[in-house]
């Protein structure tokens, strides 16, 4: 079977535009009746204004604001825009695995792997010293990130089926989420950076969207709006690094790995390599939320769970990483540029981590655990293991996206109530959702044989193994908050005793299978993809990197011994058992209630002082950025436009006004309409000019 | 020795001058019209405007891209004598960079009148023929090869605008219109200046009397003219100043917000859609090929004076709280941003300004459109008076926020190609100016998606819009070439790439010829 590459985002677009006209010709024929409605109770209003109607300005603030309960939509609408959401997703599986399988077993049966497949479907645009193909690229890379991303994807859009079931804007909904397929679809098979740019672009454009999917609800777009302006300030350094890309390599697609590799770089640019890694990382760190951009994503949760999973933790996230990646062979290039990749990562991973210790929405947690998370990521490239930092994402994707869509099942059981000291105990009455977030929460604290454990281990080997003993302990440490904070989640949601209202316990329900089977599916995946990466140490051959080899580039192979791989495998496995112990003591005792959970945690949050209300706080870090860069920002705007334009530039304008005015008031002075007035004038002229002429 | 060939004759006469005329001849008709025949009149501006934006993509297609240099002109160049005793010529002719700004001309005036089908207007009759004739302005300021005659053109522009700011404005009109009259005239009177001037210098340098661009921009940019740098700095700069009062160029901006928030909606799409590219295409037509040495040595000043502009229009218009002005603001960032393009002086930064200059027009010519619909409904443009209207209008909604996003520069749709090529080619001339221009990306989307948020999203505050209804049948038919534009040039801006290229690589080469003594 010979399917072409632009299939796999053509399909969710195909979708995203069927199911967008119909849900906007849908949308448009009931507001037009609530129109009508309104305009015939309000004959006289027309062009007044008013206070808003009641009921239409209530703001519940920080939760997933779901409509009415019970279905809105005619069966047969849900209907269609589920079929098409999930068929179009599906169908781009189909032909994603189809490439990317058969690709990977040639690659791997191969000495060496084979080389990359591209396809270019038209020229996008050619000017001067620019040139782009909109052109596609299989290779190692590539075939890993569509594959996990296309049945992640697809996952999540089958939970929506269930999840999504009661809102209005359901079409609205499954229209965005295929546009944010077709978008990182694009972002995974372009085959240069400008294409790239597209899917970079339009996932930060559908994680707008999608975070402000309920868009009535101020907190909804106002957290829209920051993602997408945060991400801006990335993209700004991405563009200037793409220049940079092109201005090094004289061309922008992917063939410029080729010649980074080869060293092949124009030596007389009028930037350095070093800026130019500096400007790609800027553009990772806005979008995969590394310290100081990482802002936008905690309250990115404002959108519905599912999308908080696909977008927010499994795929578009990661986006950052895979460039870095995509550019291994020009970040080698700059060792400084991976030194700070280094420790921006591992700074994010312990800094996140510690907010992450003390959030008591559930979905909270999970934000900030995905900053952690990514973290890690950049971590593992920072050292030069970028095949093991791609692992942790695709590890990641799996049990985080699990953790998500289990919290969004667990929320539904709660009717729309995240704070987890509304809960406890809920493991009876949502089996499955609480088995398999379980697993999750193993996978992710890094217990073996489960994912995590395989991947995030590998990552403190790369550390300890470049030398980097310092970036080594900070992932240790960070390794121990993860097992607590995680277990510290299941511990308050799950076990002891309900602390929610009477009324609240009697509605508490497990969900339907729509949710419940993609939840089996990814703790499953949770428990298996780390077999994938097994260390050499463990008997395996580990073939997901060796896989991904070819297009990445390593910077300095170290290897350890395996005696030492065994201590430091121990050493993390006792750190996280350690974490998961404490959390398991602090938030187990009975008659907790909701505003003290935990009377261990409360003592010690007591004891620790400023630290811990800094950590509670979330270390203040949004009141600053108001403070120094906001407020300050507005402030200028509105002095220049009053200021500079209304007093300087018209006060010129006026005044050279003024100026021709009083000029017009000296002429009209002798412009009298007197006739023996102008011929008195004229003979002075005539006199004034004929002394001139003879005296010159 | 490019006269006296007419080479297609069409209606009895050339394509051009119809193509020209035609508008003012449907004006013409209107006045026969009663004032209160609205379908007649409807039918005219319908036919009028219809017809000539047919025309003008049939001139698209008889052009040849391929001709470079001067010689792209020939094929289609009307030339008769105009006022043969001071050499002055009815000379007109298209190249790649005129052909697809008249294209956006004509079709921007017919999906405005359009729109205002759907818009209650009092005296129809009035408007449609000011747009008209102002159509007439327009095309013949971007076909006109004579100095004079593009002179003529270009203050024919000011009448109509005048009439259309001062009798549909708002409560500030007058003021607006004055002021929109008194910068436009203060540059154009220095060009008028200037335009003689350099006859006389072409007449004593050649021995002819002659306005024709296609003598003065070979012998003038092959130093013929033998001006000293004085001299040429004081031409350069009459004619340069005209052009950037129109982008207009900081700090020379501060008619163009009061314009915007007075005109009528047709008279904003009108002015941010055509009259600024006049602007710029002015510098790319005169101004620089004309004076390459003066556009070189002032280059360093005007990207600064650009740079400045960039970010101030981009801060002050994230200060607004009126919706048109802040859409005016942002404007005097985009355009900076093509003027700087154009003053980079490479190809993939001319390319990118050619191509911001349509796209900008589209889009900001969209943004104008819908905030017209709203406006139409409940008389107001302060945003604290909507929030959370997307309910309501969900269809005016998905334009609106399809227009912003090519405004902001989204990948895909028309407005990055332009912002792209632009930062590329900048970038490759001074790697600073690239930075510093490239923080519009950031301070774009900040003002673009504060406005969407405080129209469109929200819990709905104010009882009035619960009524507003959506865009009607007429506003759509106006917007949806523009959309549709909008999308297409994003994925597929090559044609427009191609039909340009020869005339943009003739202006680079004229500019970079004289950078080196």
């Amino acid at each position: 079977m010979n399917l072409p590459l632009w299939l796999i985002p053509a399909l969710p677009l195909a979708g995203f535009l069927l199911n967008g006209s119909v849900a906007l010709f849908a949308g448009w024929r009931r507001a037009r009746k609530s129109t009508a409605a309104w305009r015939e109770a309000h004959p006289e209003d027309h062009g007044h204004d008013g206070d808003a109607a009641a009921g239409h300005g209530h703001d519940d603030h920080g939760h997933d604001a779901h409509g009415p309960s019970g279905p809105f939509l005619p069966y047969g609408e849900r209907l269609f825009y589920g079929v098409v959401g999930v068929l179009s997703v599906g169908l781009a599986t189909v032909v994603a695995l189809a490439n990317a399988v058969p690709y990977a077993l040639a690659s791997t049966a191969s000495e060496g792997g084979i080389g990359p497949v591209v396809q270019s479907v038209w020229k996008w645009m050619a000017a001067g010293h620019v040139s782009v193909e909109m052109a596609f690229r299989l290779d190692p890379l590539s075939a890993m990130m569509v594959s996990f991303v296309t049945f992640v994807g697809l996952l999540i859009h089958v939970f929506s089926v269930g999840y999504m079931q009661d809102e209005e804007g359901y079409g609205r909904y499954f229209a965005y989420l295929n546009l944010f397929m077709f978008a990182m679809l694009t972002l995974i098979l372009a085959d240069s950076l400008v294409v790239l740019f597209i899917g970079w672009e339009g996932v930060g454009l559908c994680s707008y969207l999608l975070i402000g999917y309920y868009y009535d609800k101020d907190f909804a777009h106002a957290a829209g709006k920051k993602a997408f302006v945060t991400n801006r300030i990335g993209d700004f350094g991405m563009v200037l690094g793409i220049f940079g890309i092109l201005a090094l390599f004289g061309t922008t697609d992917f063939s410029f790995v080729d010649l980074a590799k080869a060293g092949a770089m124009n030596g007389t640019a009028s930037i350095t390599v070093y800026a130019v890694c500096l400007l790609l990382f800027l553009g990772a760190v806005g979008k995969s939320a590394q310290v100081p951009l990482y802002v936008w994503l905690p309250d990115a949760m404002a959108g519905p769970t599912p999308v908080s999973a696909l977008i927010h933790a499994a795929t578009m996230v990661t986006a950052g990483v895979y460039l870095v990646a995509r550019c291994s062979a020009v970040f080698v290039l700059a060792p400084d540029a991976l030194t700070l990749v280094a420790w921006v990562g591992a700074g994010t991973a312990v800094f996140a981590a510690t907010i992450g210790l003390a959030q008591n929405d559930i979905k909270k947690v999970l934000a900030y655990s995905t900053v952690s998370q990514l973290g890690y990521m950049f971590l593992a490239c920072g050292v030069g293991a970028f095949g093991v930092g791609m692992f942790h994402v695709f590890t990641h994707a799996f049990f985080k996206a699990c953790l998500f869509l289990g919290s969004g099942s667990v929320i539904m059981a709660m009717h729309h109530e995240q704070d987890m000291r509304a809960m406890g105990g809920l493991a009876p009455k949502v089996k499955r959702t609480y088995l398999t977030m379980m697993v999750a929460t193993v996978a992710i604290a890094g217990i073996p044989p489960l994912a995590g454990f395989f991947s995030k281990d590998q990552i403190l080997g790369a550390a300890f193994a470049g030398g980097h003993l310092v970036l080594f302990a900070i992932g240790l440490f960070t390794a121990g908050m993860t097992a607590f904070y995680m277990f510290r989640l299941a511990r308050m949601t799950f076990y002891g005793e309900f602390r929610g209202t009477e009324e609240a316990e009697k509605h508490v329900h497990e969900s339907p299978a729509t949710m419940t089977v993609p939840l089996i599916v990814l703790a499953a995946g949770s428990i298996l993809v780390g077999f994938l990466g097994v260390p050499e140490a463990l008997g395996g051959s580990n073939r997901f990197v060796s896989f991904l080899a070819p297009s990445l580039a390593t910077a300095h192979p170290h290897h350890l011994s395996h005696a030492t791989e065994y201590v430091l495998m121990a050493l993390s496995v006792a750190v996280a058992a350690a974490g998961i112990l404490l959390a398991w003591r602090w938030y187990g005792q009975k008659g907790a209630t909701p505003e003290v959970p935990s009377a261990a945690a409360q003592a010690f949050y007591e004891k620790s002082g400023a630290l811990g209300r800094l950590v509670a706080n979330k270390w203040y870090v949004d009141e600053g950025i108001e403070a120094a860069v906001l407020s300050p920002f507005r402030k200028i705007g509105t002095f220049l436009w009053r200021g500079f334009d209304s007093l300087v530039i018209d006060g010129i304008v006026n005044a050279s006004a003024f100026l021709v005015e009083l000029t017009g008031d000296l002429v009209r002075f002798f412009t009298t309409g007197n006739v023996r007035n102008y011929a008195l004038s004229f003979s002075l002229g005539v006199l004034v000019l004929a002394l001139y002429v003879f005296l010159r | 020795m490019l006269d006296s060939s007419t080479p297609i004759q069409w209606l009895g006469a050339d394509i051009l001058t119809t193509l020209v005329f035609l508008p003012s001849l449907g004006a013409l008709v209107l006045l026969l019209l009663p004032n209160g025949a609205k379908n007649a009149i409807r039918a005219v501006a319908l036919l009028a405007s219809g017809a000539t934006f047919a025309l003008s993509v049939l001139v698209l297609q008889r052009f040849n891209p391929a001709i470079a240099g001067l010689e792209a002109f020939r094929p289609l160049l009307v030339d008769r004598p105009w006022i043969p005793r001071f050499g002055i010529r009815y000379l007109l002719g298209v190249d790649g960079l005129s052909l697809i700004l008249v294209v956006l001309t004509t079709l921007l005036t017919l999906c405005v009148l359009v729109f205002s089908f759907g818009q209650t207007i009092p005296k129809l009759r009035g408007y449609v023929a000011a747009f008209l004739v102002l159509e007439t302005g327009m095309v013949g300021s971007l076909v006109a090869l004579d100095a004079v005659l593009f002179y003529v053109f270009w203050e024919v522009m000011l009448v109509p605008m005048y009439f259309i700011i001062g009798i549909w404005g708002g409560k500030r009109r007058i003021y607006a219109t004055m002021k929109f009259v008194l910068f436009t005239l203060a540059g154009s009177l220095l060009m008028f200046v200037a335009i003689l001037f350099a006859s006389g210098v072409h007449a004593k340098a050649t021995g002819i009397l002659t306005f024709s661009l296609l003598e003065w921009i070979p012998a003038a940019s092959a130093g013929a003219w033998g001006l000293t740098s004085g001299q040429e700095a004081l031409l350069f700069w009459a004619f340069a100043l005209a052009f950037l009062v129109k982008v207009p160029l900081w700090p020379l901006h501060t008619w163009l917000p009061d314009a915007h928030v007075e005109a009528p909606t047709g008279g904003s799409i009108i002015l941010a859609g055509v009259l600024l590219k006049l602007g710029t295409y002015g510098l790319l037509r005169f101004a620089i090929p004309l004076f390459p040495g003066a556009a070189a040595r002032y280059t360093p000043l005007i990207a600064v004076l650009a740079l400045i502009g960039v970010v101030y229009g981009a801060w002050v218009a994230a200060a607004q709280k009126d919706m048109k002005k802040l859409v005016a603001y942002s404007s005097v960032s985009h355009l900076a941003l093509v003027v700087l393009g154009i003053f980079a002086g490479n190809v993939t930064a001319v390319s990118g300004a050619v191509m911001q200059m349509v796209g900008h027009g589209l889009t900001t010519g969209l943004l104008f459109l819908l905030v017209g619909v709203l406006y139409e409904r409940r008389h107001t443009r302060e945003m604290a008076d909507y929030g959370g209207v997307a309910s309501q209008v969900p269809v005016t909604t998905t334009l609106f926020v399809i227009a912003m996003l090519g405004s902001v520069g989204l990948p895909g749709l028309n407005g990055f190609v332009g912002e792209f090529l632009i930062l590329a080619g900048v970038f490759k001339a001074n790697v600073w100016w690239a930075a510093f221009a490239a923080t519009g990306l950031i301070l774009g989307a900040i003002y673009l998606l504060t406005l969407t948020q405080k129209v469109f999203w929200g819990p709905n505050r104010v009882a009035a819009n619960l009524g507003l209804t959506d865009i009607n049948g007429w506003e759509l038919a106006g917007a949806l070439p523009m959309i549709v534009l909008v999308v297409v040039l994003g994925v597929w801006p090559q044609p427009v790439l191609d039909l340009v290229r020869n005339s943009v690589e003739t202006v680079v080469q004229i500019a970079s010829v004289r950078m080196v003594p």
